[in-house]
């Protein structure tokens, strides 16, 4: 075994001819894992009212007022919301998903807030529309 | 000439996060250290006993950012034994295998840590860019990068597929590789054994007098590792040794680091071999916990963590203590210093792989004479007292919260 100065050169030079190891982001999208985490999504004609989301939430990130007769709107802090998905795992009507939508960043707080309006009064119920990364969001129990 | 008093930190470009070192130097010799811990306190504690169990463990997830899932199982194990829970088999090995890939992460990230507080920037390149490959797995499995959310109460929150093992396996040929490299680059080169040997010197005994935990006790040659000497979730049924090293300085640290490393791997491939088959979780999510306390001890990358946890009967918990593996280490930081010079304070703090947000809990500081104990208001008016014979006038500025 030889003890001397500059074990790692052979590495350097080795990687001097090699491609960078990072990526191009964000020249190049960023490649997403299928169950990520991102921008939680309301789905209003879904929501039957049982504010099981809010009460499970850590950081008070989500707000579900009653609007009329099984009708409720959503309210989300983005600013607050931790990412962890918890009330997707808990709404018992898939009224709630996690979206792959990352690039978040705001100057202000309130446009950090996002508004869900409850279904028209009027209208007849109709089919909800199908999430789109439902297929792959939350293997877990309380799916 | 008279001893001079330097303090490192609490903002100190050396330190990643806000501790305060006040270190009395003799020439360049250090001769006395003293530490001043909670410029980062969150009051973790408090808000969970303020939250519903559930919300609690994402809560707790985030008291460290690289040992998130340590925390998040450790609390959920006291809680599960309080309550008496029954975990299924299957999510006890799910557990193992996420901690195991986190202690892979934080283990190279260390590495890396260690390199740039010694000045050995390639080292600290190459081995982040290797650790970006577990990164990316534990991404696949969980979802995110950071805080993977594994856990839940009762269980496992998300499976691991087929496809999950085959990229593990896939993975792991190429950390063995790289950390053999590492090994290697670490027995050889000579500028790292010169500037890492007979720094931050703590010998067996004072490891054992001063309480060192996790690595730091490994590099003094203590035998002391929570996953065989306290096995829970699925370390009894694992093989692994527990690698030691005598060298008893940052060099020993370093070796015993990387030396568990290639235990890790050899764990991971038990994991993802022996998979048990059944559920991973309760049929049902649990919320309500019944009475009872309990202490659970985790071996966290960085040294033990331990939590103790009460319930109540109700979905809250009455008490929660978190006690990080940073802190217990501590102590063993002020007698490693002590002697040495005073360009090792950064390399010799960071060779306990320190977390100071992490240990930052509630401290109540015992004084001889006087009030030791201040609210709110107390130390809102000592500090408009403190700056007005600066001054400089506060009295406007409004305090938050109210």
């Amino acid at each position: 075994m030889s003890h001397h100065p500059g074990r790692m050169v052979g590495e350097l030079l080795r990687h001097s001819v090699r491609q960078p190891a990072t990526i191009r982001y964000p020249a190049v999208k960023a490649d997403l894992p299928d169950k990520f985490r991102g921008r939680i999504q309301f789905i209003a004609e879904r929501c039957i009212g049982c504010r099981m989301c809010m009460r499970d939430c850590p950081s008070n990130a989500i707000h579900i007022t009653k609007e009329g007769d099984k009708r409720f709107s959503c309210r989300i802090y983005l600013d607050r919301c931790i990412y962890c998905a918890q009330c997707v795992d808990t709404c018992p009507k898939d009224a709630l998903y996690a979206t792959m939508d990352f690039e978040l960043a705001a100057f202000t707080h309130d446009a950090l807030q996002r508004d869900y309006d409850a279904p028209p009064a009027t209208a007849e119920p109709e089919a909800p529309p199908a999430p789109e990364t439902k297929d792959s969001e939350g293997t877990g129990p309380g799916a | 000439m008279a001893n001079v008093t330097i303090p490192v930190g609490p903002q100190h470009p050396a330190l990643k996060e806000p501790e305060c070192f006040k270190v009395t130097l003799d020439g360049e010799k250090i001769v006395g250290v003293e530490i001043r811990l909670g410029y980062n306190h969150r009051g973790i504690e408090k808000a969970c006993e303020e939250r519903t169990i559930v919300q609690s463990q994402y809560i707790l997830e985030r008291v460290c950012g690289i040992c998130s899932h340590s925390h998040s199982t450790c609390f959920l194990m006291a809680v599960e034994e309080a309550g008496k829970i029954e975990v299924p088999r299957r999510a006890l090995w799910i557990r193992t295998l996420i901690g195991e890939l986190e202690r892979i992460h934080s283990h190279l990230l260390w590495l890396g840590v260690a390199g740039h507080e010694l000045g050995f920037d390639t080292l600290l390149m190459y081995t982040w860019r290797d650790r970006e490959l577990v990164m990316d797995l534990l991404a696949l499995i969980s979802g995110n990068r950071v805080n993977y959310n594994m856990n839940v109460l009762g269980g496992a929150r998300r499976d691991i597929t087929d496809a999950h093992r085959a990229e593990i396996r896939k993975a792991l040929p190429v950390f063995r590789e790289r950390t053999a490299y590492y090994a290697r680059v670490a027995q050889e080169e000579s500028t790292l054994i010169a500037r890492l040997s007979g720094v931050g010197r703590l010998t067996k005994e004072e490891a054992i007098f001063y309480n060192a935990n996790g690595p730091t006790a490994r590099g003094s040659g203590v035998d002391r590792d929570t996953r065989r000497d306290d096995p829970y979730l699925a370390f009894p049924e694992l093989e692994f040794e527990v690698v030691l090293d005598d060298h008893s300085d940052v060099y020993g640290r370093t070796l015993v680091r990387i030396g568990e490393l290639m235990q890790t791997y050899d764990l991971i491939e038990q994991i993802i071999d022996g998979l048990p088959e059944g559920p991973i979780g309760p049929a049902r999510a649990i919320r309500r916990v019944a009475a009872g306390e309990a202490v659970s001890r985790y071996e966290a990358p960085r040294g033990e963590d331990i939590h103790y946890v009460c319930t109540n009967g109700t979905d809250k918990v009455e008490r929660v203590k978190v006690r990080a593996p940073t802190l217990g280490n501590l102590p063993a930081v002020v007698r490693m210093l002590e002697g040495g010079f005073l360009a090792d304070v950064p390399i010799v703090v960071a060779a306990i792989d320190p977390c100071f947000s992490c240990t930052d809990r509630g401290i109540r500081v015992a004084r001889s004479q006087g009030q030791d104990v201040w609210d709110a208001d107390a130390l809102r008016a000592y500090a408009i007292e403190f700056y007005r014979k600066r001054g400089l006038d506060l009295t406007r500025v409004k305090a938050p919260g109210r």
